[in-house]
C-alpha cells in the first residue's frame, strides 16, 4: 500500500481500523516531502517532530480504544497565513519572518479536534497577494506536474503539497481565487466556501470582506470531510454564520439528475480564454448533462467589472489590514532610525515586497479624501450589482459552471512583468468572492502539454453542500480523482 | 464692533464595562504595563474584533440620558492614523452612522437656562499610553480597547462658564446613569474644545482653535478664557486668526501652543469589514431606556416641587446622587423636608467633610435616626442646642436611638412655665441692675435673661416658653422679643 497515494478518507479508515498506524502514515508523507520539497518548494517549514508526536498520540488513543476524530492520523498542510502556535506565521513576508503567533486559528483548533496531523506551513504569495506564488519573499514553489511552471497562487504551496502527495489535505485561503486557481493549475480539488461558513479567526487578513479559508484535496469526498471539520459558528468571528453547518458528506452520492446548471455566456466569450480550457470545461458540462442535469444559459454581465472592482475593494481593505506591520510591536524592525516615522517607513520599505507595496498604495489612494466616492464607494455599488447578477442567475439555475482560470499553468516569469495580465488570471474566480457565494474547482482534464484544467462550479450562498454533490457526481464520471503527480526520481 | 466666542466640546468618557469593547480582557486599570492585554487588543495578525454587547448597551444608556435619538441601524468604521499607541494603526470608531445623535443638555448659568445641543455620541476603542524618557519611548497597551463614548456638542456655548456648566452636567448625568465614573484627573473623562470668535449676528464660525487635554473643570474654564482673550485681542487688532491647537498646563494654569495649522488629517474612514452593522430594535432601545434612573435636572425640579426646596438646596442635593437619596429618606421618615434639607446640606455635609467621609453610604448616622432627631426638635421635645449635641454624639458612634437618649438622660426641654417663672424670679432677685434695665424699656436685656434661664435649666429650657415668661414678667409685647432663633 502506497500510503502517500491514499485519500484522506482511506487514511482515516485504515488508521481507525488499525490497518496502518498514524505514525506510519505521517512518516511516509514526511519522507516524500523531505525528498521532494527541495525541488517543489511547497513547504516553507516542516515540523516533523511535532507531526510524529501528534501521530503517536492518535495511535496511543486508538490502542486504548478511545474514540478518535474523523480525520484521525490524516496529514494536513497549512497555508502559512494560518496561526498555529509554536510554528512561524510568515505570510511569506520578510516583515513577519520571525513572528510566532501566541494563539490558534479556529480552523486549526477544529482540525486538532478531528485528530488531523499538521505537517507544516506552505508557501504563498506574500500576504496572499498574487496568482503564481512568485510573490513569496521566501522561495519559489513549482508545479508538481511540470516544475518549469507555476503552481498558481496565492495558495500555491498548499496546492502543490496536495498534488505532489506530500499531504492528502491542505488548507488555503481564497480572496479572489487563491484556492481555486492553484487547485485548477495543480489538478486537485479546491474549494472557496460561502463567506461566513468558515471562521476567519487566525487567518491573517488580506481583504476581510472577501477572505475565506478552504480546503485542497485530491477527491471531492476528502474536501467534504475537511469541510465538516472546519465549518460552523465561531463567536470570535462576527462575520461567521451563527447556524450549524450541514454534513457535507451526507448527499455526495445523490447525483445531478434534475439539477439546472447555468452556463454564463460571458465567461465563455472572454478573449483570453484558452481554446483547450474552453473545450475541456464544455466537455465536463456535457458529461453533467448526460448524468441528468439540465443546462441553461445565464448571464453574468458584470464580468468585465469584476477585476477592477476587486482591485479597489481588496486593496482598500489590505491597505488597512497591513497598516499594523510597523516594527513597533512585533515582526521585522528596521535598524538605525531615530524617530518613529522613520522607523515605520523604513520597516515597511524593507519588509514588504513590491506587489504588496503596490496594493497598499492603490488601497490607500482609493480611500483618500476626494477619491473615496469615485473609487471605493463606486466599487461597493458595482459589488452589489455583481451580487444581484448572481442572484438573478440563481433564479434560473441551481449551480453555475465555468472555467476556473483562462489558462493552464504558465511558466515562471511569464506574467511577473505585467501585473494586469497576472490579475486577469483570476477573472473567473473574483466575482464569487465579491458576491460571497461558494465555488469549487474540480479537475476536468489536461491540455496537450499534460497540464491540469479545472471546472468551476458555483452555488448560491450557503449552497456549498449542493455544490460539492455536483462536483462529486462529475468526479465520478470523469474518473479524474486522486491523481498524485509522478515526481522525478520517484 | 462686538464679538462673541463660540465653543463646542468633544468629550470622551470611558465606559464602566466588565470587559473591553472588542475583546475579553478586563476593563480595569492595571499597573504593570502590558499585562491586561490579549492578541485582539494587541492587534496581532489574524485576530478579529467582537463587539461587547454590554458596551453597546452602556453607550446607548449614556446617549439616552443625554436625550439622544438612537437610529435603527449603526455601524463601525476604521479611522486610520499611524501612532505607536495604536497597535493596528487604525482605531475602530464610528463615522457616518453613529449609534446616537441629536441630543441636548439644559444647563443653568446664574439662573439662566440654556439648551446645549449634542450632535452625536458614538462608540470607539481607546488607545494605549506612551511614556517618554530622554532617549526612548515605551508603550503600555493595557488601556487599548477600553470602550469610549465620544460626545460631540454643537458649538452652542458662548463662555467658559457655559462650557464648564455643560461639562459638569454631562459628567453628573453620566455618573447618575452609572455608565462612567468620569474621573477627569485619571482620564476616564477627557475633554477637548473647539473655540472661535465672530462678530455678533454673524452666522459663519470664525477660524477655529482647538484646546487639548484640559483635564479638570477649572482647567476647561481657564483655558477657554485664556484662548478667548487671545482671539479677542487678535480680532480687535484686525489680525488674521491662526488655526492653533493649544495645550493646557494644570500646574501653571497656562496655555501653550502645540501646533499651528496642521494639514487636514485624512483618516481614510471606511466601514469595518470585521463587524457587521448593528440593527437596533425599538424594543431594545425601550428596554435600555427603562433602566434609566431619574436624571439630575428632573431630580432638581422634583425636589423643588415635591419638597418645596429652594433652588439652591435642590441644586446642592442634585450634585450628589447618594446624598440626595439620603435626604429623601430623611424627609420621608421625618415628614419634614425643609429641616431635612437644612440638616443634610449643612450638618451632615459639614461632618462628612470634617471627618473625611467620602460617601454618604459610610456616614454613621442612618436616615431614620436623623429623622427621629428632627422629629424631636419639631415636636418641641428638645431644643436646638440639645439636638446638635445629640447629633454630634451620633456621628461619633452613639448607637442608642435619640428618643431613648432623651428619655434616659432627661434631655427633654422644660416648657413648664411654673419652673421657668421660679428660675426667673431667682435671677431677677440676684441681678437688680439688669432687672432695672429691662423695666426701663431696654428690651435687649431680655436676651441676657434668656441666657441666664437656659443656664439655670441646664440648656433644656424651651426658648419660646422662656421668652413668653420674660415677656409676661416685665409686661413686654412678646412679639418684640420674637427675634432670630
Ligand atoms: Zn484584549
Amino acid at each position: 500500500m502506497e500510503l502517500t497515494s491514499l485519500t484522506a478518507a482511506e487514511i482515516a479508515a485504515a488508521v481507525k481500523n488499525k490497518k496502518v498506524s498514524a505514525r506510519e502514515v505521517v512518516d511516509a508523507h514526511l519522507a516524500r516531502a523531505e525528498k521532494h520539497n527541495p525541488v517543489i518548494g511547497a513547504f516553507l517549514h516542516i515540523d516533523a517532530a511535532e507531526a510524529r508526536a501528534t501521530a503517536d498520540a492518535v495511535d496511543a488513543r486508538i490502542s486504548r480504544k478511545e474514540p478518535v476524530g474523523a480525520l484521525a492520523g490524516v496529514p494536513v498542510a497549512l497555508k502559512d497565513n494560518l496561526a498555529l502556535p509554536g510554528q512561524p506565521l510568515t505570510c511569506s513576508s520578510k516583515i513577519l519572518k520571525n513572528f510566532k503567533p501566541p494563539f490558534t486559528a479556529h480552523v486549526v483548533e477544529q482540525l486538532q479536534k478531528a485528530d488531523a496531523v499538521f505537517l507544516g506551513k506552505t508557501n504563498l504569495d506574500e500576504f496572499a497577494m498574487g496568482s503564481s506564488t512568485e510573490n513569496s519573499a521566501m522561495q519559489l514553489t513549482r508545479n508538481p506536474w511540470n516544475t518549469d511552471c507555476v503552481p498558481g497562487g496565492s495558495s500555491g504551496g498548499s496546492a502543490a503539497a496536495v498534488a505532489a502527495g506530500f499531504a492528502p489535505l491542505a488548507l488555503g485561503s481564497d480572496t479572489g481565487g487563491s484556492i481555486r486557481q492553484p487547485a485548477s493549475l495543480c489538478g486537485c480539488v479546491g474549494m472557496k466556501p460561502s463567506y461566513g461558513l468558515v471562521s476567519r479567526y487566525g487567518l491573517v487578513a488580506f481583504g476581510s470582506s472577501l477572505d475565506q479559508i478552504g480546503p485542497f484535496a485530491r477527491s471531492v469526498e476528502d474536501a467534504a470531510l475537511i469541510m465538516n471539520a472546519i465549518s460552523g459558528p465561531d463567536r470570535r468571528d462576527s462575520t461567521c454564520r451563527n447556524t450549524p453547518a450541514p454534513d457535507f458528506t451526507a448527499n455526495l452520492n445523490q447525483g445531478v439528475k434534475g439539477l439546472k446548471i447555468g452556463l454564463p455566456k460571458e465567461y465563455f466569450e472572454t478573449s483570453g480564454l484558452n481554446a483547450e480550457v474552453k473545450a475541456a470545461v464544455l466537455a465536463a458540462v456535457d458529461a453533467l448533462k448526460k448524468e441528468g442535469a439540465e443546462l441553461v444559459e445565464v448571464s453574468l454581465s458584470m464580468l468585465d467589472y469584476a477585476v477592477p472592482t476587486y482591485y479597489i475593494v481588496a486593496t482598500a481593505e489590505a491597505s488597512s489590514n497591513l497598516a499594523r506591520y510597523d516594527g513597533a510591536h512585533y515582526g521585522h524592525r528596521a535598524e538605525g532610525t531615530d524617530n518613529i516615522i522613520d522607523l515605520f517607513s523604513k520597516t515597511r520599505e524593507e519588509g514588504f515586497g513590491s506587489e504588496v507595496k503596490r496594493r497598499i498604495m492603490l488601497g490607500t489612494y482609493v480611500l483618500s479624501a476626494g477619491y473615496y466616492d469615485a473609487y471605493y464607494l463606486r466599487a461597493l455599488k458595482v459589488r452589489t450589482r455583481i451580487a444581484q447578477d448572481f442572484a438573478q442567475a440563481f433564479g434560473k439555475a441551481d449551480l453555475i459552471a465555468s472555467p476556473v482560470a483562462p489558462e493552464t499553468a504558465f511558466r515562471f516569469g511569464e506574467k511577473t512583468a505585467d501585473p494586469i495580465s497576472m490579475y486577469l488570471s483570476d477573472i473567473y474566480t473574483i466575482s464569487t468572492n465579491l458576491a460571497a457565494v461558494p465555488a469549487v474547482s474540480v479537475p476536468c482534464g489536461v491540455d496537450s502539454q499534460g497540464m491540469p484544467i479545472g471546472l468551476q462550479l458555483t452555488a448560491p450562498r450557503f449552497g456549498d453542500d449542493l455544490m460539492l454533490r455536483a462536483a462529486a457526481a462529475y468526479e465520478q464520471v470523469s474518473g479524474l480523482r486522486n491523481r498524485v503527480a509522478p515526481l522525478q526520481g520517484n | 464692533m462686538d464679538y462673541e466666542i463660540v465653543i463646542g466640546l468633544e468629550v470622551h468618557a470611558q465606559l464602566l464595562t466588565e470587559t473591553k469593547i472588542f475583546c475579553g480582557c478586563r476593563n480595569k486599570f492595571t499597573h504593570e504595563p502590558n499585562t491586561n492585554v490579549c492578541p485582539v487588543c494587541l492587534g496581532q495578525p489574524g485576530v478579529l474584533p467582537v463587539l461587547n454587547k454590554k458596551a453597546f448597551e452602556l453607550g446607548m444608556k449614556g446617549a439616552l440620558a443625554l436625550n439622544c435619538e438612537i437610529p435603527p441601524r449603526t455601524k463601525f468604521d476604521r479611522k486610520h492614523y499611524y501612532y505607536p499607541d495604536l497597535p493596528k494603526n487604525y482605531q475602530i470608531s464610528q463615522y457616518d452612522l453613529p449609534m446616537s445623535e441629536r441630543g441636548y443638555l439644559d444647563i443653568n448659568v446664574d439662573g439662566v437656562e440654556k439648551r446645549i445641543g449634542i450632535t452625536r455620541a458614538h462608540l470607539e476603542e481607546d488607545a494605549g499610553k506612551l511614556m517618554h524618557s530622554t532617549d526612548s519611548s515605551v508603550v503600555d497597551l493595557n488601556r487599548t480597547g477600553t470602550p469610549l463614548l465620544e460626545i460631540v456638542s454643537e458649538p452652542d456655548m458662548r463662555s467658559g462658564a457655559e462650557a464648564k456648566a455643560y461639562l459638569e452636567l454631562l459628567k453628573l448625568t453620566l455618573e447618575y446613569v452609572g455608565v462612567s465614573d468620569c474621573n477627569m484627573e485619571e482620564g476616564s473623562l477627557r475633554c477637548d474644545a473647539n473655540i472661535s470668535v465672530r462678530p455678533f449676528g454673524q452666522k459663519e464660525l470664525g477660524t477655529k482653535n482647538e484646546i487639548k487635554n484640559m483635564n479638570s473643570f477649572k482647567g476647561v474654564e481657564i483655558a477657554l478664557q485664556l484662548v478667548a482673550e487671545k482671539l479677542f485681542d487678535a480680532t480687535k487688532k484686525g489680525e488674521k486668526i491662526e488655526q492653533v491647537t493649544w495645550g493646557y498646563s494644570i500646574e501653571k494654569q497656562k496655555i501653550f501652543k502645540m501646533r499651528v495649522k496642521e494639514e487636514a488629517n485624512d483618516y481614510r474612514y471606511f466601514p469595518e469589514p470585521d463587524l457587521p452593522p448593528v440593527e437596533v430594535s425599538r424594543e431594545w432601545v425601550e428596554q435600555v431606556r427603562a433602566t434609566l434612573p431619574e436624571l439630575p435636572r428632573a431630580k432638581h425640579t422634583r425636589f423643588m416641587d415635591e419638597y418645596s426646596l429652594s433652588d439652591y438646596d435642590a441644586s446642592v442635593l442634585m450634585q450628589d446622587k447618594p446624598l440626595a437619596a439620603y435626604f429623601e429618606d430623611v424627609a420621608k421618615a421625618s415628614g419634614n423636608p425643609k429641616d431635612s434639607a437644612n440638616w443634610v446640606i449643612n450638618d451632615v455635609a459639614r461632618e462628612m467633610k470634617e471627618r473625611n467621609i467620602s460617601g454618604i453610604s459610610a456616614f454613621p448616622v442612618k436616615p431614620e435616626t436623623l429623622a427621629e432627631l428632627l422629629a424631636l426638635v419639631k415636636g418641641n421635645t428638645i431644643n436646638m442646642p440639645t439636638a446638635r449635641a445629640l447629633f454630634a454624639r451620633l456621628v461619633q458612634g452613639e448607637t442608642a436611638s435619640p428618643k431613648d437618649i432623651v428619655e434616659k438622660e432627661c434631655l427633654a426641654q422644660v416648657s413648664d412655665s411654673g419652673a421657668l417663672k421660679e428660675a426667673l424670679e431667682k435671677i431677677v432677685a440676684a441681678n437688680p441692675k439688669q432687672a432695672a434695665e429691662i423695666e426701663s424699656g431696654k428690651h435687649q436685656t431680655a436676651m441676657w435673661f434668656v441666657g441666664q434661664i437656659m443656664k439655670e435649666m441646664k440648656g433644656k429650657a424651651d426658648p419660646q416658653s422662656v421668652t413668653q415668661v420674660i415677656a409676661e414678667r416685665f409686661g413686654i409685647d412678646p412679639g418684640l422679643l420674637q427675634k432670630k432663633k
